[in-house]
């Protein structure tokens, strides 16, 4: 080991020495060939998703990359699937700093894709995409920056909450709820019958955040959302109220208890354990949780009987759209300096026969019309229909706000959950983060 | 690095006599032996100088630059901010959290496994059957990985865990604790387990102390009628004062820098709420979950200068008489 890392360390060394030596003339400086170059000369795109485990995901990626060179000789797709945390905050801003990004890569869209954008790191790629985007519909928008798009998505959904019928029954509530203060009243008839009515992983911070994204929903206006966005204000009264809202809400003890410990998903003592084992009967959660509910149950065939999802009840009398959903979605874009054919396989990835694929994959939800079919799970397609029926899909406000306002924010948050922070320190916390 | 000595034997190797001063040099040979040492010098020190200032100096060049930005990573820095990041540092009540937390740990650290890891090296130095297996066991928690050790103990201290279930079946309900979520407690939790992780260390370096304590003066004193306590307090514990003060500096030091255990079994939300964050992990947090590189990189070099600062004063006071001659020059 030592001796290996004693020669990685020459190796960098005369690299680095070599490279100096050089005048540093490496790096992808070539221009993106015309159109009528494509297919011509072989390129190699390397391309890094976050789908690292060995699954029906990482090995869908795979089936894509070796089908598109079947039907592209020319083109070789090199892939790297790392973990989404290392990817996000580690491996991407670095690699995009020493401008020698991937070709092809994950984004979240948002406030990261605007600064990558104002970075210019990414390739406009708006008018090559124009019929993919138009298949795909008002989710694109996530990726655009400015009426230009730089990348596409290929999941996408809203979130909503993820519910035990078995237990909804036995509770003697006929109906999910459709107002704030019919979810009230399942909470109480819950407790009667001494179950945990809504699980939450507070102790990973954003699924305890998405509470109070969801009363922000309802409590602001969707121009008031798409200012703060774009600009980073938040002024408007709406967003404490938000905190307000949420801490009615939590009074109402409707968690499981010592939910600061709780983490969200993957391990059967997670939130999403909780509900998957029949021990909590609800959880606000997006359209993947179908896919880790299973990983944490004990009974798949019970959870597949009782799970149903319902959208996020209304608040009455509140500014918000009722019909407007908080989603999110993953993409990919492509580098600059990435070869004209990066853009081409991603036109494939997002075109309906590979979105269809996807779909029966049961990862996620597919974008693109076309691929609909693939989706079988009924909780899933529930999801879908609303996904298409919402008026308005605000981005994930964490994802919307870019990173540093994102996790003061969900910090803030977490503090209103373990009783030491007030609704005005979230809005202080953000305006604090936006200056830094 | 070949030297140009004509009077060097370079064809003799290492069974040839040593060189030795001659009596009938030419003058300019001296010159020539004191370059020769300088080549040597030179030789083998560049390959080390060089990684180290890489990969060490280089580094800590640029973690102060970019600490003087307002920076997300994204781009090259160019909000120059001069300080800003320091003060905001200090203003941030979850890194002043971090700084008592950094504090409990060191002084706790200090408290605990000292008079643990001394009495338990002393038990071990005496001959018993079984002696290696114990031996071995004191050190298994030491050996064990960091990311083990987080997982396994925050397994064990889950509210559903086996450390609850045990306390509840000896019929001791009411100590049943949330160990890790309490934010009073976590803190403590969190100095349990460090202290059964690196008590083993100490044990072994004070078992390698002892071993170096010579037989006859222990022989001497049984002679004098002096007890085992006697023995002990007299004769051993002030030749194994350069070894507790060895083991004090490290202890110190990785305290101040401790991530791995603390960054594997602490909730995130309680970590961002103060309870269980170190200087270590709010460095993360801030720097890359955040995503603000120019201030992590502030909060780096804080670490840093704490670090140094400590690490100086600790030879300075406390080591000095132990490492004098070899790194300070030797007083007369």
């Amino acid at each position: 080991m030592a001796i290996k890392r004693r020669a990685t360390t020459v190796l960098a060394l005369s690299i680095t020495t070599a490279l100096l030596a050089a005048g540093c003339t490496g790096g992808g400086e070539s221009e993106a060939p015309p159109e009528s170059d494509l297919y011509k000369n072989p390129v190699t795109l390397t391309w890094w998703h976050n789908a690292s485990q060995d699954g029906p995901g990482k090995t869908y990626w795979e089936k894509v990359a070796k089908d598109f060179n079947a039907l592209h000789p020319t083109v070789t797709i090199e892939i790297e699937g790392i973990e989404t945390n290392q990817l996000q905050r580690t491996r991407l801003p670095a690699a995009l700093l020493s401008n020698d990004p991937p070709d092809i890569f994950q984004a979240w869209g948002g406030g990261e894709i605007r600064e990558q954008v104002e970075a210019d790191y990414l390739k406009d790629i708006t008018e090559q995409v124009k019929d993919e985007a138009a298949n795909i519909g008002s989710a694109v928008e996530i990726w655009q920056v400015d009426g230009k798009q730089y990348g596409l998505p290929y999941r996408m959904g809203i979130e909503g909450i993820w519910y035990n019928k078995e237990l909804f029954q036995q509770a003697g509530i006929a109906a999910p709820p459709t107002t704030f203060d019919e979810l009230n009243d399942a909470v109480t008839k819950l407790k009667a019958i001494n179950v945990v009515p809504i699980a939450v992983g507070a102790g990973d911070k954003w699924p305890a955040a998405h509470w109070w994204y969801n009363f922000a929903l309802r409590a602001c206006s969707v121009d008031t959302l798409r200012k703060a966005s774009l600009e980073t204000v938040f002024d408007d009264q709406c967003f404490v109220k938000a905190g307000q809202d949420l801490k009615a809400f939590i009074d109402t003890k409707p968690f499981q208890n010592n939910f600061i410990a709780t983490p969200g998903q993957n391990d059967p003592t997670s939130a999403n354990g909780l509900l998957a084992n029949g021990k909590a009967a609800m959880e606000l959660m997006g359209d993947w949780n179908r896919g880790s509910l299973d990983t944490v149950t004990e009974d798949q065939e019970a959870l597949g009987r009782f799970i149903g999802w319902f959208p996020v009840p209304a608040i009455a009398g509140s500014a918000g759209d009722p019909k407007a959903a908080l989603g999110g979605g993953d993409g990919f874009a492509c580098a600059k300096n990435a070869p004209a054919e990066c853009v081409e396989f991603l036109k494939y990835i997002v075109s309906p026969e590979v979105q269809l694929g996807y779909a029966e994959t049961g990862t996620g939800l597919p974008v693109a019309k076309g691929a609909e079919e693939g989706v079988k799970d009924p909780a899933l397609k529930s999801i879908l229909e609303a996904t298409t029926s919402a008026t308005y899909v605000q981005l994930w406000l964490d994802t919307a706000f870019g990173s540093t306002v994102g996790n003061a924010m969900n910090d803030a948050i977490v503090a209103i959950f373990a009783g030491s922070g007030t609704p005005e320190q979230v809005v202080e916390a953000m305006k604090a983060a936006a200056r830094k | 690095m070949t030297s140009t000595n004509p009077t060097l034997d370079l064809a003799g190797g290492a069974s040839a006599p040593p060189a030795g001063p001659r009596p009938a040099r030419r003058p300019s040979s001296r010159a020539a032996e004191t370059r020769r040492k300088w080549y040597e010098i030179i030789g083998l020190t560049t390959p080390a100088v060089i990684v180290y200032v890489m990969f060490v100096l280089v580094p800590m060049g640029f973690a102060f630059y970019y600490s003087l930005f307002r920076w997300r990573g994204v781009g090259p820095p160019t909000d120059f901010v001069g300080f800003d990041n320091y003060v905001l540092a200090f203003q941030d009540p979850i890194f002043i959290d971090a700084l008592r937390n950094n504090g409990i740990i060191v002084f706790g650290s200090l408290l605990i496994q000292g008079p643990i890891a001394l009495g338990v090296a002393l038990l071990l130095n005496r001959n018993f059957r079984g002696r290696t297996v114990f031996r071995l066991l004191a050190f298994v928690p030491y050996v064990l990985a960091e990311v083990t050790v987080g997982i396994m103990w925050k397994l064990l201290l889950s509210d559903a865990g086996t450390v609850n279930a045990f306390l509840q079946s000896l019929g001791m309900g009411g100590l049943v604790q949330a160990w890790l979520a309490d934010l009073d407690l976590v803190i403590w939790t969190l100095l349990f387990i460090l202290t059964w992780k690196y008590v083993g260390f100490a044990i072994i370096l004070l078992l390698a102390g002892l071993s170096n304590v010579p037989q006859e003066l222990n022989e001497a004193a049984a002679i004098d009628g002096a007890s085992w306590w006697q023995t002990q307090r007299h004769v051993t514990l002030p030749l194994l004062g350069p070894t507790i003060r060895i083991w004090m500096f490290l202890s110190m030091i990785g305290s101040l820098q401790v991530f791995d255990v603390i960054w594997v079994t602490s909730v995130p939300a309680v970590r961002s709420l103060g309870a269980s964050a170190t200087m270590a992990t709010y460095m993360v947090d801030n720097g890359f979950f955040a995503r603000l590189w120019g201030y992590g990189n502030a909060v780096a070099v804080i670490l840093f200068a704490i670090s140094f600062v400590a690490a100086v004063l600790f030879q300075r006071f406390l080591l000095r008489r132990d490492i004098e001659g070899a790194i300070t020059r030797k007083a007369n």
